[in-house]
């Protein structure tokens, strides 16, 4: 079929217009961070400020938050779950996948389940034990909790079951243990799926505010969400400038990296199919 | 479950292999188990036990209750008001998230041009940073210095005090979530309509299906069946986990408007700690992501089937 020109202007112009509505929120941030107090209250719909501001309001939004701290801390906590998540899933998606394993029904089971609860429903059990070990405000209770990604077991499951298995016999036939074979045949073999489950992964826990906002009530170990929240709320104005600075730059991470990585961050979205 | 086929015709030798494979298949998912167990299995059973007990924390003893917490839980105004305002929004976010979704995919499939460029563009709140995007749509909601009502009042529009008023708040939370998820659902219904095969629409075209309606309901919406059925679980199901913008933004206020589960949840349970009760909002929160996903097999089983 050959739409008519009609159509496609109308199309097109209803997918500007969806556009600029996701985008607005972007843009007023960008402008509303270089203006100046009383510009941000006397002329809120000019998109260019009547002063430029941006340099005060960042170093504002610098001074009054240790953002250095804060990405750091986001790194670190990601970084460690992902890591942890990727090592003990792999080994066991791989027997679950590919051996002779008489569990493998139960563990499917398990992992079903698993699949069903989210932090929001261990989180009392889970706080009280870590308030009983006095490991709140600490790393280990940043990232124990979600070594354990039933999501990462899942989807290497799914990614293992259709690799050749001649690939595993010849492994074996040269004489490799399992755990080689796991650590130079499966997981080289598997970085598409690891790459998927590493952006699920890091969007899903950069952006998680209820765990950290149990566990965490010290600025030293606080997660950019929650740097965020401690900053509004000190700041408890309408400093809408500094705020907006802010807003920016503890955004600005994750958007710079899908924007350099859009293909992979959509597949990772899509394969591993949930956000959070 | 074929990869033991071809060692060797002596039974034992066979049966020893088997075994230590099993072995090693245990010794591999030991660390998963373990973990496994630990912070999803282990926790659940104490949530399920702890609301029936009236533990706070802070008081070393606790005892027993029975149904107290749940008697308590019909009785709860707050309680009652979170689950009903959180079936609001949910009845909200969800179908229109959903509906927009789908169409800007569907749009977006039709138009050859910038089709990349759009696609970036609805998808890039679900990578941005949620609890700094609803600061922004704080100033945006502002009553007197916000740019909506700005906007509003050029059109000589006396705009309402979105955040600020109880009768508004949870519509403007809903405008959030629905902003924030629509990239979500449009990528799922890419994906999903990428994967009909163009012959259909062919033979739909021969069969009389002239107008773009008619292809769409002969063709691309039975098609898209599957896909639809799991975007509509994880809308719901995310729709029902909405905490951060109501944390970051109003508080459960005012007035309790914006109360929703997860945040009565946290209120109860880590403010108040009062851990027994809050257990038992808990497993009402499971038990309803448990009947979500009861309810997605229960259509999976019986509607969507197209091999």
């Amino acid at each position: 079929m050959r739409s008519i020109p009609a159509g496609r202007v109308i199309r097109f112009a209803l997918l500007s217009l969806g556009a600029l509505m996701i985008l607005a929120p972007y843009i007023f941030m960008v402008s509303t961070a270089g203006k100046t107090q009383s510009d941000i209250f006397t002329s809120s719909l000019s998109l260019i400020p009547e002063h430029f501001y941006f340099a005060e309001n960042f170093a504002k939004a610098l001074n009054k938050v240790p953002m250095a701290t804060l990405l750091w801390n986001g790194v670190l906590v990601c970084g460690l779950i992902f890591f942890f998540q990727v090592l003990v899933a792999i080994p066991c998606a791989y027997a679950m996948a590919k051996l002779r394993f008489r569990a493998a029904r139960l563990m499917m089971v398990l992992v079903m389940l698993g699949l069903l609860v989210p932090i929001h429903a261990t989180a009392l059990p889970l706080y009280v034990a870590f308030d009983r070990m006095s490991l709140l405000n600490s790393y280990t209770s940043l990232v124990a909790p979600f070594t354990i990604s039933v999501f990462a077991i899942f989807m290497f499951l799914q990614f293992f079951r259709a690799m050749p298995d001649d690939l595993i016999h010849a492994a074996r036939l040269d004489g490799m243990s399992e755990l080689g074979i796991v650590a130079r045949v499966i997981v080289p073999n598997a970085w598409p799926a690891v790459t998927a489950f590493a952006i699920f992964s890091v969007v899903a826990h950069w952006n998680d505010l209820y765990w950290p906002l149990i566990v965490v009530s010290k600025q030293a170990y606080a997660t950019p969400p929650l740097g965020l929240m401690y900053f509004r709320a000190a700041e408890a104005g309408d400093d809408y400038g500094a705020l907006m600075a802010a807003t920016l730059i503890i955004t600005l991470p994750l958007v710079a990296a899908f924007l350099l990585a859009q293909k992979r961050f959509v597949e990772g979205i899509t394969m591993t199919g949930l956000k959070g | 479950m074929s990869s033991v086929a071809l060692v060797g015709n002596v039974p034992s030798a066979a049966a020893l292999h088997r075994r230590s494979e099993d072995r090693t298949a245990w010794l591999l998912a030991a660390p998963a188990i373990v973990l496994l167990l630990l912070f999803v299995l282990l926790p659940v059973v104490a949530v399920i036990f702890l609301g029936f007990t009236d533990f706070e924390l802070g008081y070393g003893k606790f005892r027993l209750v029975g149904f107290e917490n749940y008697a308590h839980l019909l009785s709860d105004r707050t309680f009652r008001k979170s689950l009903w305002n959180t079936t609001v929004y949910t009845a909200i976010v969800a179908p229109v998230s959903i509906g927009l979704g789908l169409g800007v995919a569907l749009l977006i499939e039709s138009e050859p041009r910038a089709r990349g460029f759009f696609r970036t563009v609805y998808f890039l709140p679900v990578a941005s940073l949620i609890v700094a995007m609803a600061t922004v749509w704080q100033y945006l909601f502002h009553p007197t210095i916000g740019p909506i009502n700005a906007l509003l009042s050029l059109a000589g529009i006396p705009g309402p005090n979105w955040l600020g008023a109880s009768n508004t708040v949870l519509y403007s939370l809903s405008i959030i979530g629905v902003w924030q998820s629509v990239g979500f659902n449009m990528v799922l219904f890419l994906a999903g309509l990428t994967a009909i095969p163009r012959e259909l629409y062919a033979a739909a075209h021969v069969d009389g299906a002239r107008s773009a309606l008619d292809r769409f309901f002969l063709v691309t919406w039975p098609m898209l069946g599957p896909t639809t059925l799991f975007v509509v679980t994880i809308s719901i199901t995310n729709a029902v986990k909405v905490f951060e913008t109501v944390k970051m933004l109003t508080d459960g206020g005012p007035n309790k408007a914006s109360e929703v589960l997860l945040f009565t949840i946290y209120q109860e349970g880590f403010v108040y700690l009062r851990v027994g009760y809050a257990s038992a909002m808990t497993v009402v929160f499971l038990a309803i992501l448990v009947v979500l996903m009861f309810l997605q097999y229960r259509v999976l089983d019986r509607r969507v089937h197209y091999t």
